[in-house]
């Protein structure tokens, strides 16, 4: 046996993001809730959040995404050969969210899974993007995080109604070649599942529920490993790092971790200020805002660091497209 | 080995500065975190954790609301230390 189509790497080939058109404020979450702008902006970070509309699905978001990333990798619709769909608020549970996704978008029978590692899964689903272009089982991967957290939400609660938002993000992976070198740097990935209890979802009929300060203790402490042991994995000092992305989960978790990353240089991600917390949409929509104003550039290397329920968690260095 | 006042003070002011930006010559025993220093729980946590590195006694979240001074951690690690 041989590996006939295996690639030297592989490498991102571009990103797209997409937004619900909704805008939600603090201000707007106050009138019902008892909290307060000056209290959310301190605590989490979050100054506006985008809601999806009650019609708009977890697909019809991953397709927009998905599109504009599509759009933007110069590849054809009959060039991608596997669709990913990382998300844990799909409103059913068959049939996958990647097959229709694949259809809606001209793509003719790729590879099409969906895959649940919270707000992990971005790092997951790229990492498995990854590999299957270099083993050659793929050439050219559609990879999207698109969540509707906002249908899982008790929006009488103001431990999480202030946090969780809706959107996509979407990244096109292809194959590297020999002389410049893989683009996407090996998956560190990982999980706690003593910590099941913190987030959950109890069933379909059921709102997300968090222990807010068990799950900032545990991010705080055990992920700045995680994400060093990202950079050794693929060859990266951290002080060679041009941007640090973690999941958008609160501002206050993602400056404790990037305290302690040794990479001061590193421009850090704050998306979530208007964005919310979108779950495995976070990095790439995160990602797709920083290339489109500039923030990031060609060739540059940047942690991706996803973590959430599970507890699951994954980081890797990638080259910005 | 039992710690002094003056030392878990000292390390306590090099936390506080580095979690919450609050020069360590403003941490004085009075001093209350929220009302005096400005440092609310999640920052809390965060000095919980890195005092458990410093001075290798652990803080549980439970324990964090009774900790309203600065005087109150540094007893609590002073109590901790103490061998049973």
């Amino acid at each position: 046996m041989r590996l006939t189509e295996a690639a030297p790497g592989a490498r991102i080939l571009a990103f797209g993001g997409y937004q619900p058109a909704k805008v939600v404020t603090n201000d707007d979450l106050a009138v019902s809730v008892d909290t307060t702008d000056e209290w959310i902006r301190s605590r989490v970070g979050i100054a506006s959040r985008r809601i999806a509309g009650p019609d708009e699905t977890v697909a019809d978001m991953a397709v927009a995404a998905g599109g504009k990333a599509l759009a933007a990798s110069g590849l054809a619709a009959s060039d991608i050969d596997l669709v990913i769909v990382a998300t844990c608020t799909a409103e059913a549970p068959i049939p996958n969210v990647a097959a229709s996704v694949a259809t809606r978008l001209g793509i003719v029978a790729p590879g099409a899974y969906d895959l649940n590692a919270a707000c992990a899964g971005f790092c997951y689903a790229l990492g498995t993007a990854s590999d299957a272009v270099r083993v050659g089982s793929s050439r050219h991967v559609l990879v999207i995080g698109a969540e509707k957290l906002s249908q899982w939400v008790d929006w009488t609660d103001r431990s999480t109604c202030i946090i969780f938002a809706d959107g996509a993000g979407a990244a096109v992976v292809g194959p590297s070649d020999g002389d410049t070198g893989p683009g996407i740097g090996p998956v560190v990935w990982g999980s706690d599942g003593t910590m099941a209890d913190k987030i959950f979802i109890k069933d379909r009929n059921s709102f997300i529920i968090q222990e807010g300060q068990a799950v900032f203790r545990w991010a705080t402490t055990a992920l700045h490993p995680v994400a060093k042991k990202a950079c050794e994995r693929a060859g990266i000092d951290p002080t060679e790092l041009a941007a640090f992305v973690p999941h958008q989960a609160n501002l206050r978790i993602i400056e404790a971790i990037a305290r302690r990353l040794g990479a001061p240089q590193a421009r850090v991600a704050d998306d979530i200020v208007h964005a919310g917390n979108t779950s495995s949409a976070s990095i790439p929509l995160a990602l797709s805002r920083m290339i489109e104003r500039g923030e990031i550039g060609s060739g540059d290397a940047v942690l991706l660091l996803g973590f959430g329920a599970g507890i699951s968690y994954a980081a890797q260095v990638i080259k910005v497209p | 080995m039992a710690m002094t006042q003056e030392e878990i003070l000292s390390g306590l002011g090099e936390i506080i500065d580095e979690v919450a930006g609050v020069p360590a010559d403003q941490v004085t025993p009075d001093k209350s975190f929220v009302d005096d220093l400005d440092i609310d729980s999640l920052s809390m946590v965060e000095i919980a954790v890195a005092a458990q590195d410093k001075f290798g006694v652990e803080i549980p979240d439970d324990q964090l609301k009774n900790l309203k001074t600065v005087q109150d951690v540094i007893d609590y690690v002073r109590g901790a230390g103490v061998s049973a």
